[in-house]
């Protein structure tokens, strides 16, 4: 009995994620197709941009810092010991720019902007906002969602450059400036190894999906959320862990397929 | 629909709804309506709370779709028409939520602006004008720089009924126009329906259970129970109707054909367990 019991829950937890994908793909080509008439209004689009990206600067920012200069401190620990001091610019480089910058900008982005923007649309969508302008004949998927996703797109790969920037500043600043690492050695060794097309573009195709994917959780869990203020609250938390799923297992998979050589 | 019930439903009524029937999974709200909402009258939907008025509404607008039957709203079937028909249908529409549901992020003016900035390519000064004309209309012009969390509920509703008419709509739905409100805006809001009614020429379904209140402004009262029609007529003829059922409404009486409790098993088996 309990293995049957068992066996019921799963199939009926695999159907709810289906049907909650299947949902979820048809809410983002709805999404996608509102996306022109975006564009034609750039000031939705603008504004987005601001509240999504540029209030996001902040924390990318310090977190892009402080990862920097820990990865400056541990690898600089260990390469020391093989005498290898002097490739502290591009080991940290790699890291970032392939992995780091590109995961933790996006699990930061889903911790500040995607849970505000579920939050925000799940709310909307509780105080009959997204009714009203249905029944204005504005199409709130056009109006509301197409612009916060779109701007959460175009957003996160230019924060993720952000984040991998600074940190490469935090580790000179380590590696150079505290721990005595030769400066032209930091910076020539770091260009003749971190390659741009392998290396940077696929960092930022990386950081494309991840924002592409992160943004999409948000807005769909907003406008699925059950409308009441458990509701929304709970979809603000769905929206931070089923993104850290996500981006944690599509960055072994793009990993793989980018530089595991599958 | 035959052109001569077209051409009569364009004279005489503006919404006809025909065996309308609704349901949340096995829960049936609306089972086998006939409505007719007369154009340039002021009609209230009547019922306890729960019986599926707001439904109505939502079916009118085309925001949910029934089971069975049609709702037909100018001639045309809301549920069968494209989503561009729809949505041309709906700028003709005016909805007042029982929460107003105003923007938050935008003042008192964006919102009322809203409409007209999302259909129209008018120049910013005849937005200006038009604007200030709508809030005058419902004694807020003053308020035009608040924000909709400065605003007392009564003032949102204000706001939310300029914005309504802001496109200047054949019909305005207004879901519980009055509940929560105190006396004084209640009579605001009850002399703004009527006026705006009649001087705009447009058409209001009201959703209420306010009787003294719809029964001071509506030509007519549609009362619903159970997912059904109960009774129908001006207010004086509701006011004066044979059936239990409107009378234990209409008088607000505890005792009649609508049980107070809510279906359950029998007490005593709920208590002790007794079969």
């Amino acid at each position: 009995m309990i293995v049957v019991d068992w066996l019921q829950r799963l199939g009926r937890n695999a159907l709810f994620f289906l049907q909650r994908l299947g949902r979820a793909t048809v809410f983002l080509l709805q999404v996608l197709a509102g996306i022109p008439t975006i564009i034609m209004q750039p000031r939705l689009l603008l504004w987005e941009l601001y509240s999504v990206g540029v209030l996001s600067l902040a924390i990318i920012g310090i977190s892009g810092l402080a990862v920097g200069m820990v990865l400056g401190l541990q690898m600089y620990t260990t390469l020391v010991d093989f005498g290898a001091a002097q490739s502290l610019g591009p080991v940290v480089a790699l890291s970032l720019v392939r992995e780091l910058g590109p995961v933790l900008t996006a699990l930061l982005y889903s911790g500040r902007a995607g849970s505000a923007l579920t939050a925000e649309i799940g709310l909307m969508k509780a105080t009959d906002q997204l009714s009203v302008m249905e029944m204005m004949a504005v199409d709130p998927l056009c109006r509301v969602v197409a612009p916060r996703f779109l701007a959460g797109v175009v957003s996160v790969p230019l924060l993720a450059a952000i984040f991998s920037a600074v940190g490469i500043l935090g580790a000179y600043f380590v590696g150079v400036g505290l721990l005595g690492v030769d400066a032209g050695a930091f910076w020539s060794q770091m260009q003749a190894k971190v390659d741009l097309h392998a290396d940077v573009y696929n960092g930022l195709i990386k950081s494309a999906v991840f924002g592409l994917v992160a943004t999409w959780i948000a807005v769909f869990e907003g406008y699925d959320a059950v409308p009441t203020t458990e509701g929304v609250s709970r979809a603000t938390t769905r929206t931070v862990v089923h993104t850290a799923f996500a981006i944690l297992g599509l960055d072994f998979v793009l990993t793989a397929l980018m530089f595991g050589g599958i | 629909m035959d052109n001569n019930t077209k051409n009569t439903g364009q004279v005489d009524t503006l919404v006809q709804m025909r065996g309308l029937r609704f349901a949340y999974g096995s829960r049936v709200i609306i089972d086998g309506m006939d409505i007719d909402i007369p154009r340039g009258k002021v009609t209230t939907i009547m019922g306890p709370s729960g019986t599926g008025k707001t439904t109505l509404l939502r079916l009118i607008g085309g925001q949910w779709r029934p089971q069975a039957g049609s709702v037909h709203v100018d001639g045309q079937n809301v549920h069968t028409v494209n989503r561009r028909e729809l949505y041309r249908l709906r700028k003709r529409m005016g909805m007042l939520f029982q929460s107003g549901a105003l923007f938050t992020h935008l003042s008192v003016f964006e919102n009322v602006a809203f409409p007209l900035r999302e259909h129209t390519r008018l120049p910013e000064q005849v937005i200006h004008h038009l604007v200030l004309m709508k809030l005058q209309a419902v004694g807020l012009r003053g308020a035009r720089d608040l924000m909709p969390t400065e605003l007392s509920g009564g003032m949102a509703r204000r706001v939310a009924l300029a914005r309504a008419i802001a496109l200047d709509p054949m019909m305005i739905m207004y879901d519980e126009p009055f509940t929560g409100q105190d006396p004084i805006t209640v009579g605001v809001i009850m002399q703004l329906i009527r006026l705006l009614n009649d001087s705009l020429g447009i058409t209001s379904i009201i959703v209420s259970h306010d009787v003294q209140e719809v029964s001071a402004i509506s030509d007519k009262i549609y009362m619903i129970s159970q997912g059904k029609v109960v009774g129908h007529g001006t207010p004086h003829d509701l006011g004066r109707s044979p059936s239990d059922w409107v009378r234990q409404f209409m008088n607000g009486l505890p005792d009649g054909p609508v049980p107070f409790q809510y279906p359950a098993p029998g007490y005593l088996d709920d208590l002790f367990g007794i079969a």
